[in-house]
């Protein structure tokens, strides 16, 4: 009698329990859904108002201006994807590089005291990158090409890279270590040489986890304010070379917000939805990939 | 061939960190004392200390944690232990918070200040900039901790099941208590990620540099000090060099935390009969 009274009792337990603990996953899992709502509230002046066209077609970016108020993003698009392909064209022969050696040729001692620094630095916050590519990049930049303002693409893209580094080197490591041995070993028994085994067996059979480290970087470099608001000029145009000032999308929120009312607060918030889509696209493919690479090995 | 460019490669990646540290430690030195880390901000940061600043960043983290952790936490148990993980729910709940990290840090500023700010009317406050953090690293709480549960030993479960013990108690009693390592890792990285963000907090917890009176007063992070000195203040930089020593130690001890925590702890599992 007594314990099936308990039984009930811890069974009643347990639902309120499951009730709470699933209330709150569900808005840990909502939150998502509630910033897509209050962006697209803070954005629906501006889509109301039909500015949604303009913000593509528009050439320039002048939201204040009075004579003519022009609300083109199409420069800041073009600011964000260059800088952030810049970054990645110049972090990844480093960090794959750094990847293969710490792999294949670096003593485990080594190879284990690098990892660690390099997961201590991918905790180095943006806005210290920022501040060091000011201080020192900057000035490096003006000495290499005097009569440019400095703050430039290639300050961004440099900045950037140096953020995404450990990032694009660890997760190469990591695709390299998780390469079946056997395999490495029947390259080494068919007599093909270290060099040979890393190019034609390693490299493309660690392929897809590089290109998920490359793909978090892109998300991380996009999605970056901080490190690209400082160096980068903020001038929005599309840039004639690398020496010339771009803005990104981060940054023109960054600097406009705090001043910015009505519609072009508005404006704001839609280049805000367009950010977080473009950075939902790319690791939501992350994601499908690794899924389907998935069910296709549970598959053989 | 490769094996110089391996070489090559690894040895640029050590020096140009090294080149960022050794600039830092440099520029950021000089100011640095017990002076610059107990006085006031004085001339918009040209001179004086970083005392507000600093009360300032442990509130927000406060606030952060304090809505984080339980989210975080219980989000984790009920995916792990209160419904199946192959379940739509889950699915659908999972794939939520996976999104959620992919949100750069800037959006999380504008649903912040909409949200916190002026929704919920909270207004310029260390409470919505701590909160704006909480959401940022909610994601990452729930999957340490989630790792953390699922990499207990299965027979805990039908043995305490076996042992009648409802689920509630064996969640407090047993299984909260085996994954605390794992959690504990996971705020800590938590702790390092919020320390480090500056763009969610530009437009939710202000810019004030008095020191805070209480929670709902305006405060501003050691991040946004630095990006303040460094863009809007002419001959800023000196003091924001020392702001980034100060920033960069932070992290750098509480991330070390992270890494000595989680080794310890892996070396007693393995040595475990």
């Amino acid at each position: 009698m007594a314990s099936s009274r308990n039984t009930s009792l811890s069974r009643s337990v347990d639902r309120v329990t499951g009730g709470v603990l699933g209330l709150l996953a569900l808005v840990s899992g909502g939150m998502v859904l509630l910033i897509l709502w209050h962006l697209f509230a803070g954005a629906w002046p501006a889509i109301e108002a039909g500015r949604l066209g303009a913000f593509f077609t528009d050439a320039k970016w002048q939201p204040g201006s009075q004579r003519d108020p022009q609300f083109g993003i199409v420069t800041m698009l073009a600011g964000s994807a260059l800088v952030t392909l810049l970054a990645v064209v110049l972090a990844l022969p480093v960090g794959l590089a750094s990847a293969i050696f710490h792999r294949f040729y670096a003593p485990p001692l080594l190879e284990r005291w690098n990892r660690r620094i390099m997961e201590l630095l991918i905790g180095v916050p943006s806005v210290v990158f920022g501040f060091w590519g000011l201080m020192v990049v900057v000035p490096a930049i003006l000495r290499i090409a005097p009569g440019t303002p400095g703050q430039s693409l290639l300050a961004g893209g440099i900045v950037l890279a140096l953020m995404i580094l450990p990032l694009i080197a660890l997760t190469s490591q990591a695709a390299l270590q998780a390469v079946p041995s056997f395999l490495l070993q029947a390259a080494a028994g068919l007599g093909l040489g270290r060099a040979r085994t890393i190019l034609s067996i390693a490299l493309p059979a660690a392929r897809g986890g590089i290109t998920t480290g490359v793909f978090l970087g892109l998300a991380r470099a996009l999605g970056e304010t901080m490190a690209v608001v400082l160096v980068c000029g903020n001038i929005p145009q599309i840039p004639d070379s690398l020496f010339d000032p771009i803005r990104p999308i981060t940054s023109t929120i960054a600097l406009e917000m705090g001043y910015a009312t009505a519609s072009h607060k508005a404006l704001l918030f839609c280049a805000g939805l367009v950010l977080m889509l473009c950075t939902a696209l790319l690791v939501g493919w992350i994601s499908f990939r690794k899924n389907t690479a998935d069910s296709a090995i549970g598959g053989a | 061939m490769i094996a110089i460019a391996g070489l090559f490669g690894a040895l640029l990646s050590f020096v140009l960190f090294a080149w960022l540290i050794r600039d830092l430690v440099r520029l950021g030195l000089p100011h640095l004392s017990w002076d610059f880390l107990s006085g006031e901000v004085t001339d918009a940061g040209r001179s004086g200390g970083i005392a507000p600043i600093l009360v300032s960043t442990l509130g927000i983290l406060a606030c952060c944690l304090g809505l984080a952790i339980p989210l975080g936490v219980g989000c984790a148990i009920w995916l792990s232990e209160f419904t199946r993980r192959s379940g739509t729910a889950a699915r659908i709940i999972t794939g939520g918070v996976d999104l959620l990290a992919s949100v750069p840090s800037i959006v999380f500023g504008l649903f912040g200040m909409v949200c916190f700010s002026q929704t919920l009317g909270l207004g310029f406050s260390i409470l919505s900039g701590g909160l704006t953090l909480a959401c940022m690293i909610l994601p990452l709480l729930v999957r340490t901790t989630l790792t953390a549960l699922e990499s207990l030993p299965s027979d805990l479960r039908p043995a305490a099941a076996g042992l009648g013990l409802s689920k509630t108690t064996t969640t407090a009693r047993l299984l909260l208590p085996a994954a605390l390592p794992g959690i504990v890792i996971g705020i800590t990285l938590g702790i390092g990620r919020a320390l480090s963000e500056t763009a969610a907090l530009l437009f939710t917890s202000g810019y004030s540099t008095r020191m805070p009176g209480s929670l709902s007063d305006s405060g501003r992070a050691l991040s946004v000090h630095i990006y303040d000195l460094a863009l809007n203040v002419a001959n800023g930089g000196a003091m924001a060099s020392s702001s980034a020593l100060v920033l960069l130690a932070l992290i750098l001890v509480v991330n070390s935390a992270a890494v000595a925590l989680s080794e310890h702890w892996l070396r007693r599992r393995a040595s475990a009969p």
